[in-house]
């Protein structure tokens, strides 16, 4: 148990020991005055305080929407409505996240619940169309045999379809998630802050330096997050 | 203990009946078989049973009370349930899997674990091999097993299988059959069992229904349809060869000779030859003190081997068929050996006696005969 719990951790404690391993480096050793004045260990902080924030509360907020709807599309009795949806929803994600966070801004104004809200409808699209795509791939007759032995509708959901689907709903928030790190330093552009700060500051004051810890520690997220995530489910799914 | 009342069923959008006025009746502990072309119905009549398809006409009585009145979950909590694809929950293991209708019945843990076990035990997989695993660990035929001890989980009065051995080989099909055939003894459930294989039909059924385009064409004993088959429809089903098919009615038990070649293991070289020369097949079944068959002995081995004892002359026992095996069976064994007889064991692998081909050929022609 201890074995597996080192295990799970070590590559956490790696990723979380080089982000940090970064931001001292980089604050320690400042390749010049107007670098040491922006990269402090507070305003690194508090960049990777509302960047966090913003992913999981639009994350949270996109699981909450997208499993329940894309089981909701799922059931029989909406099953074209679904097919509707999902093309949609397909179409949706072509649209690129700059032009997403533009599109709202421009009806809900500037800040970090414009920005909130447009990763949240970014994110659901990859966990709605997962949730209802892993529970249309679970085979009919296994479906049909549930049924026929006496088990409700709301029972076969539970203890049949969803587990089925489970890998590939979660697959759809491991997507969901890396996709939402990233976008989520383009709200700088709607000054609701975040890492994102770093990296156009960066750019506008050409130093590389702060583009580059911004960009590192947004990249250092995605990737602890999504290993994280497909941890937890490889621990639950044992079966395939 | 079932009754159909001029059951009908039209899908949304089709102007044909998928089942047209049926009128059938199954008796407590009968095997009913529906038998015939795909689209015959045979499937959605099975399915209106327990109700996972609506009748648009028509009642269906189970122990006298009509299932349109009844809660279709309850209704079906009583009905064991097999289907071809046999729909096993990949996510559950094999115990789980088994576990299912008790689960939702809610019975005691303990119960439950002792019933998982000794549902496995009488479909013949071993709990503590097999328990634990996952429905992709299994084997084809296993997973059927599998299945049928799903269904049977609850110990419901009636089972509905639709196909239920068409997705494995010959070989472990007709062996599946013959076992599911010995526990129905046992257990008498009252079944309905759908088949396009007439030669299953006839092998399984205590009746069979012969459906058309949804219409009940006849319903009779596997004999009578072999013998009296209502109408070029159902001759055209039984096929021309119907003294071969008569072969799945009898089991090798019922027609095993008093003579059976068996000798021990100690019989003296001598004796054997003489017994080898009296025999029709020209061949000796060595049998040891328990009653098990060791090994067979022909005119070959008698004449190339050394030795002056049974035990030492024989050589291994090609194949054998169990004595409930059909008559049918029996051939295709002899075919696949390539030899004029078969050895017959009982389910304890006993040694009951041999079947010859000229056995095989007398039942076909007295059946010619009788007609």
């Amino acid at each position: 148990m201890l074995n597996r719990i080192l295990k799970f951790l070590i590559v956490p404690i790696l990723l979380v020991g080089m982000g940090i391993g970064v931001v001292i480096y980089v604050v320690e050793n400042p390749t010049d005055s107007m670098v040491a004045r922006m990269l402090t260990y507070d305003f690194i902080i508090s960049s990777m305080e509302k960047h966090l924030l913003m992913v999981f509360v639009s994350m949270l907020g996109a699981i909450a929407v997208g499993v329940p709807v894309g089981i909701m599309l799922s059931r029989p009795s909406f099953y074209y409505v679904g097919k509707v949806i999902e093309n949609v929803v397909n179409v949706g994600q072509t649209v690129p996240s700059l032009a997403i966070l533009a599109l709202f801004f421009t009806f809900l104004g500037l800040g970090f619940n414009t920005a909130v809200f447009a990763l949240w409808l970014y994110s659901i699209l990859p966990i709605l169309r997962n949730t209802f795509a892993g529970i249309m791939s679970v085979q009919p007759e296994v479906v049909e045999s549930a049924k026929g032995m006496g088990m409700s509708p709301w029972r076969v959901l539970s203890k049949i379809e969803l587990p089925i689907a489970y890998p590939i709903i979660i697959a759809g928030i491991r997507t969901a998630i890396v996709i939402n790190v990233g976008t989520a330093t383009l709200a700088t552009f709607i000054g609701a802050g975040g890492l994102g700060d770093m990296i156009v500051t960066g750019i506008s004051v050409r130093r590389e330096m702060v583009t580059f810890t911004g960009a590192a520690l947004s990249a250092l997220l995605a990737i602890l997050l999504d290993y994280i995530i497909g941890r937890i489910e490889k621990n639950l799914v044992r079966w395939s | 203990m079932i009754r159909l009342e001029n059951l009908t069923k039209q899908f949304p959008g089709m102007d044909r009946l998928a089942v047209n006025k049926l009128n059938l009746e199954v008796g407590k502990g009968e095997v009913c078989v529906l038998v015939g072309p795909s689209g015959c119905g045979k499937t959605t009549t099975m399915k209106m049973i327990n109700r996972l398809c609506e009748p648009t006409d028509g009642k269906i009585y189970v122990d006298g009370q009509d299932t349109s009145k009844m809660n279709p979950i309850k209704l079906r909590l009583d009905i064991g349930y097999v289907i071809q694809q046999i729909g096993l929950f990949p996510h559950m293991t094999i115990n789980d899997n088994v576990a299912t209708v008790p689960k939702e019945k809610k019975w005691p843990k303990e119960k439950i674990k002792k019933r998982t076990a000794e549902l496995l035990e009488l479909v013949g997989l071993d709990p503590r091999e097999h328990g634990g695993r996952y429905p992709s660990g299994l084997s084809g035929g296993q997973q059927q097993r599998v299945g049928i001890a799903r269904a049977l989980a609850a110990d419901p009065p009636i089972m509905l299988m639709d196909e239920p051995f068409a997705a494995v080989d010959r070989i472990t099909r007709s062996r599946l059959q013959n076992e599911f055939l010995r526990l129905q003894r046992e257990l008498n459930k009252t079944i309905i069992f759908v088949t396009h294989d007439i030669d299953e039909a006839i092998k399984m059924g205590d009746r069979i229904a012969v459906l058309r385009e949804g219409k009940l064409i006849q319903y009779d004993e596997p004999g009578k349809i072999l013998s009296e088959p209502a109408g070029d429809f159902v001759a055209n089903l039984v096929g021309r060869n119907r003294s071969i098919k008569r072969l799945h009615l009898i089991r090798a038990h019922e027609i095993l000779e008093e003579e059976h070649w068996g000798v021990p293991l100690d019989t003296p070289r001598e004796e054997i030859k003489e017994r080898i020369e009296e025999s029709v097949i020209s061949t000796v079944m060595v049998i040891d003190e328990k009653g098990y068959l060791k090994g067979i002995i022909g005119r070959r081995a008698i004449e190339e081997k050394e030795g002056e004892k049974a035990e030492d002359l024989m050589e291994e026992v090609p194949d054998n068929v169990t004595d409930d095996a059909t008559l049918n069976d029996a051939l295709s064994v002899m075919l696949e050996i390539g030899e004029g007889y078969v050895p017959v064991v009982d389910a304890d692998g006993l040694f009951r006696g041999t079947l010859t081909l000229n056995t095989l050929l007398d039942q076909v022609r007295s059946d010619k005969s009788a007609k």
